[in-house]
């Protein structure tokens, strides 16, 4: 592989072996463990921070510095929670990295685990992973009996344990301060930050929470050492991103390239569009970010880019939809999706959501009101920012950004009284005041 | 009555005693689980026992319950089939594919339960595997590029008590078997088969997609579909 191409968390994918213990320690597996257990923490906090490494869940903060902020003088233990609960719509390159390479990413947990001093980890997977679940359960098993956790971490004098723990389906646990709620027991409602996590996380105790991806990146910085990242992608958003593309694309699936890459070379990588279908429209970072368009072929996928295009580069999520898919019909999909979702703990999102997903759905089926898209301007006015988590602010994104660059699909669809793409509806020749029969959903 | 025997309530004592001293109450789920593998759904007695097991109320119990998906609170078939139609699947044709799951199962439009009570169909919201879009589990096992045919196929071999080979992994024989392993019961997963040399079982490559990251040893031999543990 020319360093062009870089790959770091995909790198051993061609090779089965490295789903077990020893073809992954065969590998190489497990040196960037015995590496960080020579440092000093510090030492080796310092490493990530120089690195560049972001958080790789959709927020992007730096991971090193996350873990800097974690007090070591507090009296209490100090928890490393892996966040797998990974259900943003669109997204799935956590579930191949445990269903490929499971043990990249425990050592990615034991690194962290030792940079913070922390002697009990978690990770959080969602339920509906059974058999990533199961995987995991092995993998932790071989771990043991491998001694990379346990009284004495290779050898080295550090006791670290590590949990299983698994989700039973809420998307909002993928939010951190929910997952740690659902964690501690309780319904996987959000807490307010301050006090964050670092603080006052896992039973009020200092708490580290990072995602599958970030993690696993975490062994070859420790080998290769923070430059060698660093020289990979942009100056702001070094190392590589494994892009999940879905949709309307030949080959959908996982691909890693350099932060920065160009959404043109990304569906290039996925065989281009299915069918030779044009590109309509695409998500940059799963469902909660705003859509883009044709026109932003050449935007590069990293934090500032794709920040600047006007979205959000999230979890890398790319969904493709091509001139036959109807913009009305996803951003409803989307938009109940959130609804269906949502915690109920903040009024704007509980029934903001239902409300837009039910205007959203009369729209689609051919019963939409001229005065329906400036409501919808106004209740996604009214839900972006007014709600506790970032959840809300997710389901406002498919909707702004869908009627700035689609306005005209919407207003042809109420026009018509007719869906443009599948035909349903009433029809413009219907009498007026002609009712829906069926309630959307 | 009690949900759990002798051997399952020990099952439960292992269970608390993976989180810290103190902390048993972050048990909630996995006890729940439990619950629900022996009685196919979270019973009121479920709910109780749980709540006894922790030292907190029934209401607290069941306000986490009611909370989450995956524990079901209501009458449940033996089977659930999950299946997602959100955008990714959407865009691959998943409401064919849903309309197929009801028609093959029985279960009338606004319900979730066949009269015969062999299935569940529960609209999924993203099971993060857009990749092998449109997407389907059956009691939580992965079936990929599933077409409304393969749909109707998957029910009938259920029917006929089959446990149809899923695309990754291993298929738990019903909802109640699917929920034990949830649970992460010892010795009630299967997961002891994961062996530290092995290969993946089922068809090891997740999507199949991408060739650039499939080389040419990409596909790991499978196992095959093993009876559950």
């Amino acid at each position: 592989m020319s360093d062009a191409t870089p790959r770091i968390v995909t790198a051993n994918w061609g090779n089965a072996d490295v789903f077990g213990i020893d073809g992954y320690t065969a590998a190489g597996g497990y040196e960037g463990l015995r590496a960080a257990l020579a440092m000093s923490p510090a030492d080796l906090i310092d490493v990530v921070k120089a690195s560049g490494l972001r958080g790789r869940g959709g927020a992007g903060f730096p991971t090193g510095v996350k873990w800097s902020f974690v007090p070591q003088d507090t009296g209490k233990p100090t928890y490393v929670v892996a966040n797998f609960d990974e259900s943003e719509p669109g997204t799935f390159s956590n579930r191949e990295i445990v269903e490929r390479e499971p043990h990249r990413f425990l050592e990615g947990v034991a690194i962290a685990s030792y940079a913070v001093q922390s002697h009990q980890a978690f990770v959080y997977c969602r339920g509906e992973f059974l058999w990533p679940g199961q995987i995991l359960e092995g993998a932790i098993r071989d771990a043991y009996t491998k001694g990379v956790f346990g009284e004495s971490v290779l050898g080295s004098g550090y006791a670290l344990d590590l949990v299983l723990h698994r989700g039973a389906g809420a998307y909002i646990c993928g939010e951190e301060t929910a997952l740690l709620s659902s964690l501690e027991g309780f319904r996987g409602q959000p807490r307010l930050r301050p006090p964050f996590p670092a603080v006052e996380g896992l039973y009020a105790s200092p708490t580290v929470i990072n995602n599958v991806e970030t993690l696993a990146n975490v062994p070859s910085i420790v080998t290769r050492g923070a430059g060698w990242f660093a020289g990979i992608g942009t100056e702001k958003s070094p190392g590589t991103k494994i892009f999940s593309v879905s949709g309307k694309v030949e080959r959908p699936g996982n691909y890693e390239l350099p932060m920065g890459t160009p959404l043109r070379t990304v569906l290039e990588a996925a065989g281009g569009m299915l069918a030779g279908g044009a590109l309509k429209a695409w998500t940059p970072g799963g469902s909660s970010t705003p859509m883009l368009t044709a026109e932003h072929l050449d935007v590069g996928l990293d934090f500032e880019s794709v920040a600047a295009a006007g979205s959000l580069l999230g979890t890398g999520a790319i969904i493709v939809m091509d001139q036959t898919d109807c913009i009305v019909e996803a951003a409803r999909r989307l938009v109940q999706f959130y609804a269906h979702e949502s915690c109920g703990k903040c009024t704007p999102c509980r029934e903001g959501t239902w409300w837009v997903s039910r205007v959203l759905g009369r729209i689609e089926q051919g019963y939409g009101r001229e005065e329906d898209l400036p409501l919808l301007d106004e209740l996604g006015r009214n839900i972006l920012f007014k709600a506790f988590c970032a959840l809300a602010d997710g389901a406002v994104s498919p909707i702004q950004s869908s009627l700035k660059y689609f306005r005209q699909e919407y207003e042809t669809h109420i026009a018509e009284r007719r869906c443009p793409f599948t035909g349903r509806g009433p029809g413009a020749a219907a009498e007026p005041e002609t009712e829906m029969t069926e309630v959307p959903a | 009555m009690a949900v759990l025997g002798d051997e399952d309530r020990r099952a439960a004592e292992a269970i608390m005693a993976r989180y810290p001293d103190g902390r048993a109450r972050s048990a909630v789920l996995p006890l729940l689980y439990l619950m629900q593998s022996v009685e196919g759904s979270v019973t009121q007695d479920g709910l109780r026992e749980v709540a006894e097991l922790l030292g907190i109320r029934t209401a607290e119990v069941e306000a986490v319950a009611s909370f989450y998906t995956m524990l079901r609170l209501r009458p449940t078939g033996t089977h659930v089939i999950s299946v997602c139609t959100n955008l990714s699947c959407a865009l691959r044709g998943a409401g064919d594919v849903f309309d197929a799951a009801l028609e093959a199962t029985g279960v009338e439009h606004g319900q979730e339960t066949s009269t015969d009570g062999a299935f569940t169909i529960h609209e999924e919201e993203c099971l993060g595997a857009c990749d092998a879009a449109p997407v389907a589990q059956i009691d939580f096992a992965n079936h990929d590029r599933v077409t409304p045919e393969r749909m109707a196929e998957l029910v009938e071999a259920v029917r006929s008590g089959e446990v149809p080979e899923p695309s990754r992994g291993r298929a738990p024989k019903d909802f109640r078997h699917a929920s034990r392993v949830l649970a992460g019961v010892p010795g009630g997963s299967g997961s002891e088969r994961v062996s530290a040399s092995g290969s993946p079982p089922g068809a090891g490559v997740p999507g199949g997609s991408g060739s650039e990251r499939v080389s040419a040893s990409g596909s790991p031999p499978g196992d095959g579909a093993e009876e559950p543990a």
